[in-house]
């Protein structure tokens, strides 16, 4: 089974009210949200810092976009460009994305394993107040002496050490919010392995939680390997040793094993929260229970162990001997195969259903259709001679977008769409949330489709001017990023119209809802669950 | 925009073509091409079985594509609320899931056999007929011909004024240098690739090769061109802030031409080495000092010599050392300052080009230096 059916569910999610109101604890107004212990309020503040970076991650990529719309340099200077780049990558990876699945995890797992919070929740609270001041640090490196740390996100050496005193700031942003992800994760299994309704075994738990279980054990085995990395890289700069410098014995390429050992288990701590909210949306709009449950754990549990054995295939023009090379080519192909088991058990559940599609359901499908092209291109990227065309293009760049855009993100607005009558005790306005998904969906493509030509035809990424020939999809493209922006302001209206009011919702507006939050009236009241409903 | 090949990859080609003519409104084939949107021509055998090898994966992977999505389209129209349908309530299938973990494996057998033979392929290099050490240097690249003894830089020729629009750019912008590597037609030619500085990587679309240039270490790999004709490629790893303006040009000429070529650069290389106690004349050192300080220096000091505050990059003009005494900027060129932001020369220029850029420095925008001619043998003493 993928989830619990509401009916089986004895009792009350929900205290009585009996003499003190939920609001009689906590303190109002701002103080609420800087003291606050309260999984709903911490998600809620983990949303909004993500949607904020997102909106800053995505200034910097229409100005990439708008210095690229035409060859020669007109807009920013390459110092710049490279900064925009480099901070564009970050601040989408962990002020966007990453504190964004949190936030989805602080709102969603305790409700859905019948918990009355998260275990640790003042560490909760600290895990999130690190993020602000991570991102003012990562944010003002762009405006220090000796210019923006321009090495991209990946800040390979000897590069990295060339650069001025933004690096060192991007270096503890990174440092900091590492120890957030660690502090997150660690209270996110906590709670996942303890605090699971009576009856909730692991095998009945809806596939958000799992997902999330898995991606936090990866955090905690690799945030740590690019705390020791981004160090290692400080002292170079600083303190005169030579992990990366071949002149006092050490090695550049040594950096790039040792950080992508964290950044293609990254790209699954990315991903697999997304895969987990599209598995509790598709069933939900099918109408039907999840098809192949036990398979599509084993399959995240097999991603997520594959992710540590194919990071090379991120060094494929390093130069490296034949047999390694074909070693993580191989491994990296082998990802395809759990992945392709949750795309054919997604679909599995949608066949014979009984479909319906609104705006949760929509940015579903077009996850399911644009990452399984991501994936694709994935696998054209492992094939290594192919690679060696590809290594530092804008086919890679097209590749990645269609994973991270219009895979994680996608899943984000669905998962937004999904829960925001639960989270807001209101409706969205359907009609803007489809206006909200066809804008990004032809945008998104508009976009990034053309990179493929690019990456095709010869470009190479991270450059702020380009040869001539590739002026007419760089065109295209820019359009595509600028409408696709455009699209976003959609969505904060809608949010924004939705928390201030609208139709009530029910307790549960979506009648193929089959997890526990929907036996909880909306709004989900300030506290649930305080005694556990048991499952049965 | 479409050249003729042959082969397979003709519907390849027409199929992403259609995705191609969708997204565009048009596009007229002129000088330079629009709309490029495939592989540039390949010149070797290893370029051309990589396009090979990618058509057939993309075509394996259109036909799942079109077999999933099919299917889901087909359950979007048929099994939808609206039209009444009622949901059955399976959720398991052990067979069913069985077939799609084991036959996506088996169809990854069959693209892995092909990928294998490709790379063990492009990894022999083992008997090549001539082998070229390529540097790469922030930003430029230089190319040493072991076998004959002599070497180059070749730099970015696309001037400035195209890059800021103030004129037309030409049909090779940014894919232009002033010293194209040369190589003959047919030969097999090992690259050992290393790096000066940072990590650049050296990359021809056309020869499928590309290789990153890393500081400390010497990489190799080759190519065999089989078609005379000039092919261009840039760096492919972010190496700092002209990383867009470091291109690669390798000019293949037939054995004879390249066999005159390399006679020519025989004996230039010969003369250059052969005196460098001559005294020279302040108005060459100067003009030759311009050619190398443009080259350079002029990414950092500007060719204005105005400088780059952001960077740390101080003006020349009215500059303390370069209107001091002549040795101490002698020494700083040689050895660099400042942490190496000012980046030492002496591995990397002559005694004469360290001559003529300092000569040129302390004659240019309005410096008059009291000591303003520097000679090449006083940089040679000075690198002692």
């Amino acid at each position: 089974m993928s989830s619990v059916p509401h009916d089986q569910v004895a009792g009350h999610g929900v205290t009585e009210p009996h003499g003190h109101d939920e609001h009689a604890h906590h303190p109002t107004g701002i103080m609420r949200w800087i003291t606050t212990t309260n999984h709903k309020d911490i998600g809620t503040l983990y949303l909004w810092f993500s949607m904020t970076m997102f909106f800053v991650g995505g200034i910097m990529a229409l100005t990439i976009r708008a210095e690229l719309f035409h060859p020669g340099l007109q807009i920013v200077d390459p110092e710049f460009f490279n900064g925009l780049t480099t901070l564009h990558g970050l601040v989408m990876i962990f002020g966007a994305l990453m504190p964004g699945a949190v936030g989805f995890a602080n709102w969603m797992i305790p409700m859905q394993i019948g918990a009355p919070d998260m275990a640790f929740a003042r560490m909760n609270n600290w895990s999130f107040w690190l993020l602000p001041f991570a991102a003012v640090l990562l944010v003002s490196s762009m405006f220090m002496p000796g210019g923006p740390p321009g090495t991209g996100w990946t800040i390979y050496p000897p590069l990295s050490v060339e650069n001025g005193m933004g690096m060192d700031l991007t270096i503890f942003a990174i440092h900091i919010m590492g120890a957030s992800s660690i502090m997150g994760s660690i209270n996110i299994i906590t709670t996942i392995l303890n605090l699971r309704a009576p009856g909730m075994t692991l095998m009945k738990m809806p596939l958000f939680c799992w997902a999330w279980l898995i991606t936090a054990y990866l955090l905690i085995a690799v945030m740590p390997v690019l705390a020791g990395a981004v160090t290692m890289l400080l002292t170079d700069r600083h303190f005169g040793t030579s992990f990366f410098n071949a002149a006092g014995g050490g090695d550049p390429v040594l950096f790039q094993h040792i950080f992508w050992f964290f950044g293609h288990p990254e790209v699954y701590i990315i991903v697999l929260p997304a895969f987990g909210i599209i598995s509790e949306i598709i069933p939900t709009f099918s109408r039907k229970p999840l098809f192949g449950y036990a398979s599509m754990v084993y399959a995240l549990s097999a991603i997520a162990i594959l992710s540590f054995i194919v990071w090379a295939h991120h060094m494929f023009t390093t130069g490296l001997p034949s047999a390694s090379i074909l070693f993580y080519m191989y491994a990296t192909m082998l990802i395809a195969v759990p992945t392709g088991v949750k795309v054919f058990n997604w679909l599995a559940t949608m066949w014979k259903g009984s479909i319906s599609l609104e705006a949760p359901m929509l940015f579903a499908l077009g996850f399911l259709f644009l990452f399984t092209l991501g994936g694709f291109t994935g696998l054209v990227l492992a094939i290594q001679p192919i690679d060696v065309q590809f290594q530092d293009t804008y086919y890679v760049v097209a590749h990645f977008h269609y994973v991270m855009v219009a895979g994680t993100l996608f899943a984000f607005f669905g998962g937004t769409y999904y829960w925001l009558p639960k989270w807001t005790g209101h409706m969205y306005d359907e009609k803007l949330a489809d206006w909200h998904f066809w804008g990004s969906f032809i945008f998104f493509n508009v976009a990034f489709f053309p990179m493929h030509f690019l990456g095709l035809a010869g470009m190479p990424r991270r450059i702020p001017d380009y040869a001539q020939q590739f002026t007419d999809w760089n065109m295209v493209s820019t359009v595509g990023a600028f409408g696709f922006g455009l699209s976003q302001l959609i969505f904060l209206y809608v949010v924004i119209k939705t928390i201030r009011g609208g139709e009530k919702a029910p307790a549960k507006p979506w009648d193929g809802g089959m997890t526990l939050e929907w036996t909880l009236p909306s709004p989900a009241p300030y506290h649930t669950f305080e005694h556990p409903p048991t499952v049965k | 925009m479409v050249r003729e090949r042959m082969g397979g990859r003709s519907l390849a080609r027409l199929a992403m073509l259609g995705v191609a003519c969708a997204l565009m409104a048009g596009g007229a084939a002129a000088a330079p091409p629009q709309w490029e949107w495939y592989f540039q021509e390949p010149v070797t055998t290893i370029a051309r079985t990589i396009i090979d090898l990618h058509d057939y994966i993309f075509w394996i992977c259109v036909v799942i594509f079109v077999g999933v999505f099919g299917t889901m389209f087909y359950a979007l129209f048929k099994h939808r609320k609206s039209v009444g349908h009622q949901a059955a309530q399976f959720h398991e299938n052990t067979l069913v899931e069985v077939v799609w973990t084991v036959i996506p494996f088996l169809i990854l057998l069959f693209m892995a056999y092909p990928a294998t033979k490709t790379v063990l392929a492009a990894h022999d290099t083992t008997a090549p007929d001539m082998t070229i050490k390529v540097t790469g240097y922030q930003w430029k690249w230089n190319y040493d011909y072991l076998d004959d003894g002599f070497s180059f830089y070749s730099n970015l020729s696309t001037p400035l004024a195209q890059i800021e629009g103030r004129e037309p750019k030409g049909d090779n912008y940014l894919l232009e240098v002033d010293n194209p590597l040369v190589v003959p037609v047919g030969a097999k030619v090992r690259v050992l690739v290393t790096a000066n500085d940072v990590i650049h990587a050296w990359w021809v679309p056309a020869f499928g090769v590309k290789q990153d240039a890393i500081p400390g270490f010497v990489r190799d790999t080759w190519f065999r061109a089989d078609k005379a004709g000039v092919y261009r490629g840039q760096c492919a790893e972010l190496c700092g802030k002209e990383h867009g303006f470091m291109p690669i040009v390798v000019e293949v000429k037939s054995k004879e031409d390249y066999a005159a070529w390399r006679d020519e650069q025989k004996k230039k290389s010969a003369a250059a080495a052969e005196n460098p106690d001559k005294v020279w004349e302040l108005a060459d050192l100067v003009s030759h000092g311009q050619q190398v300080f443009n080259a350079n220096c002029a990414a950092c000091h500007q060719a204005t010599g105005t400088g780059n505050q952001a960077i740390g990059a101080p003006a020349l003009v009215g500059d303390k050392v370069v209107l001091g005494p002549k040795d101490h900027q002698i020494d700083v060129v040689l050895n660099g300052q400042n942490n190496g932001k000012m980046p030492p020369w002496k591995g990397v220029l002559s005694d004469v080009d360290i001559a003529s850029a300092i000569t040129y420095t302390r004659n240019s925008w309005g410096n008059k230096a009291q000591e303003n001619v520097v000679q090449p043998s006083e940089v040679k003493t000075a690198r002692k």
